[in-house]
């Protein structure tokens, strides 16, 4: 009588609750219109290129150095966003101070601010006339329309990302945990660089993650300060644009294929790492 | 002089060990703030500047163009639109997950996940790729007179695409958290499951609720890349908000840019203010999503 065997192999655990057929069928169909079958068709034409045509796309000039551009300065602004975020989400969790309410509130801005507006605003300050740039220019140093001003709308589209993973884990931090490093003769910085910060390593990582996948593909605010000039400010999703706009479906296809693999094999690196840490140091995420 | 050589009687003055010295505080809070305000706080303040910058009455006639009007509708329909089917997504795909156990849930959770992976450009392509003219669906959509790229179907799907696992993401910890008692108690009291779930499922969660619906909102309306691939950007027909920034942007119509560009930016600020009130009202109803 397999219907009385406790371990037969069931899809779903028994419940009381209803609604379980209505609302798996609603979300896998409606899943499958708007994400997996567009998606599946990129896939799908990506492969009906054949590997020479593949690889003729991949290892085109152009689009070696945009990818090299999108995901360099992806990973420079998230490695910046680590340094600034970190601190600034220990200054929001452990100091008191004016207006601390409001800078809490304000860091999302990121998430809220169309990418668009962004950009003009950044390309604004950092223009060689602009607010900013205005003091950066008599030093020599450039930002707007060169690399540096990919990176700059980069470490804007990624910040949240990196304080909103880092500052629950902060909160939760067992002050005991420092006060028994300080009782054991660790001076402060000791403390912090020693017993806190491996503790936050699998946040921080996570956090980066985010920020960097955010960043590769960002196209909106970066569009109007990088320059776009080909093979020294252009980035991968802008050559994306481009091709299409020159009806070259088929490498407007490829290039789109390159980043999703890159992308997802970096996130799976990082969650491998991410698990890693998560088990030999400690607070989780 | 044998008061010099006895040691004093003053306690060492103490500093706690779970902190640091006034000198690396008032450090730390500097870079903070000069990091936020080169950021964040500086490029906010230049849209309203930049708007205002010919003074109030341009601003105003920038914002009565005829072609800046009718991105302002295309933006509140395709919002409108999105939103809506994304919510009623979101709160089914929320109470599959949340309330049951069932094979294969980890996974599903991924690919609900996954349009936050893959770039908004990319988004569009997609669309592109299965309604393009060389597709036979494409075909057969022209065969038959329907537009779909280049239209406000496309930005509509383009935008679903997008903000797809907002209003999900936010539900299913919250509801995981919040367990199945509140609804097997009303059930045994004789209510119906639509009953559990209007009185008894939607009150736990209305708070967070219109958290994923503002932030699903505030992406809808502020879509660039994804709508920007799909849009075809027929003047006066199918550019949103974002987009017309960008044309006025590119002809040097610097204070028509900003104009709407500022439009953009209350919106977001109105965001954020609403979210702030929510997390501080109702933190507890909503932590467990913050966590992410």
């Amino acid at each position: 009588m397999s219907a009385h065997n406790p371990t037969r192999w069931r899809f779903k655990r028994p419940s009381v609750i209803p609604g379980f057929g209505l609302a798996l069928g609603l979300t896998l169909i409606w899943l499958t219109l708007i994400v997996l079958i567009p998606l599946s068709g990129l896939a799908w034409r990506s492969s009906a290129l054949g590997w020479e045509k593949f690889f003729d796309i991949a290892f085109d000039q152009r689009t070696l150095s945009a990818l090299r551009i999108s995901f360099g300065c992806a990973f420079i602004a998230a490695c910046l966003n680590v340094v600034f975020g970190v601190i600034l989400a220990w200054v929001l969790v452990r100091y008191r101070f004016p207006g601390k309410r409001v800078i809490d509130a304000m860091v999302d801005l990121p998430f809220a601010l169309p990418t668009a507006v962004a950009g003009i605003a950044l390309t604004t300050l950092y223009a060689p006339n602009g607010w900013v740039g205005q003091f950066l220019t008599p030093l020599g140093i450039k930002i707007a329309f060169t690399p540096a001003g990919i990176v700059v709308a980069l470490i804007f589209v990624g910040l949240p990302f990196i304080v909103r993973t880092v500052q629950p884990v902060m909160e939760e931090i067992d002050k005991e945990v420092e006060e028994a490093a300080a009782t054991l003769g660790a001076n402060r910085f000791q403390t912090i660089a020693r017993v806190l910060l491996p503790g936050l390593a699998p946040a921080v990582l996570t956090g980066f993650a985010l920020a960097f996948a955010r960043a590769v593909g960002e196209y909106g605010s970066v569009i109007f300060i990088a320059g776009n000039l080909p093979f020294k400010s252009e980035i991968a999703p802008l050559l994306i644009v481009i091709k299409l706009e020159e009806y070259n479906y088929a490498a407007a296809t490829g290039i789109a294929a390159i980043m999703l693999i890159i992308s997802f094999a970096m996130l799976l690196v990082i969650n491998l790492i991410q698990s890693w840490s998560r088990r030999r140091y400690g607070y989780g995420v | 002089m044998a008061s010099d050589t006895v040691p004093s009687t003053e306690p060492r003055k103490l500093h706690s060990a779970v902190t640091e010295s006034k000198v690396a505080r008032v450090t730390l809070v500097a870079i903070s703030l000069l990091f936020l305000l080169l950021i964040l706080l500086l490029p906010l303040a230049a849209v309203f500047v930049e708007a205002f910058r010919k003074g109030a009455g341009s601003f105003f006639t920038s914002l009565q163009d005829a072609e800046t009007f009718s991105a302002i509708r295309l933006t509140l329909i395709v919002a409108g639109i999105s939103v809506p089917l994304n919510l009623s997504f979101g709160v089914a795909a929320a109470w599959a997950v949340a309330k049951f156990e069932f094979k294969g849930k980890a996974f599903l959770t991924t690919l609900i996940d996954l349009p936050f992976s893959v770039s908004p450009v990319i988004s569009g392509l997609v669309f592109v790729l299965l309604f393009g003219a060389n597709t036979w669906l494409g075909q057969w959509l022209s065969a038959n007179d329907i537009k779909i790229l280049f239209a406000a179907p496309g930005l509509i799907l383009a935008t679903m695409f997008v903000t797809f696992p907002f209003v999900a993401r936010e539900l299913i910890p919250l509801m995981q958290e919040q367990g199945t008692q509140d609804e097997e108690a009303a059930l045994s009291l004789g209510a119906s499951g639509w009953q559990a779930f209007w009185h008894v499922t939607l009150p736990n969660i209305k708070w967070g609720l219109l958290y994923g619906v503002l932030l699903c909102n505030a992406r809808a309306m502020g879509e660039f890349g994804a709508v920007s691939v799909v849009s075809g950007h027929i003047r006066g027909q199918t550019n949103t908000m974002p987009l017309q920034v960008e044309i006025l942007y590119n002809e040097y119509n610097f204070t028509g840019a900003f104009a709407v560009a500022s439009l953009l930016a209350l919106l977001a600020l109105v965001t954020l203010v609403l979210k702030t009130l929510l997390e501080m009202r109702y933190s507890a109803e909503i932590a467990a999503s913050r966590r992410h």
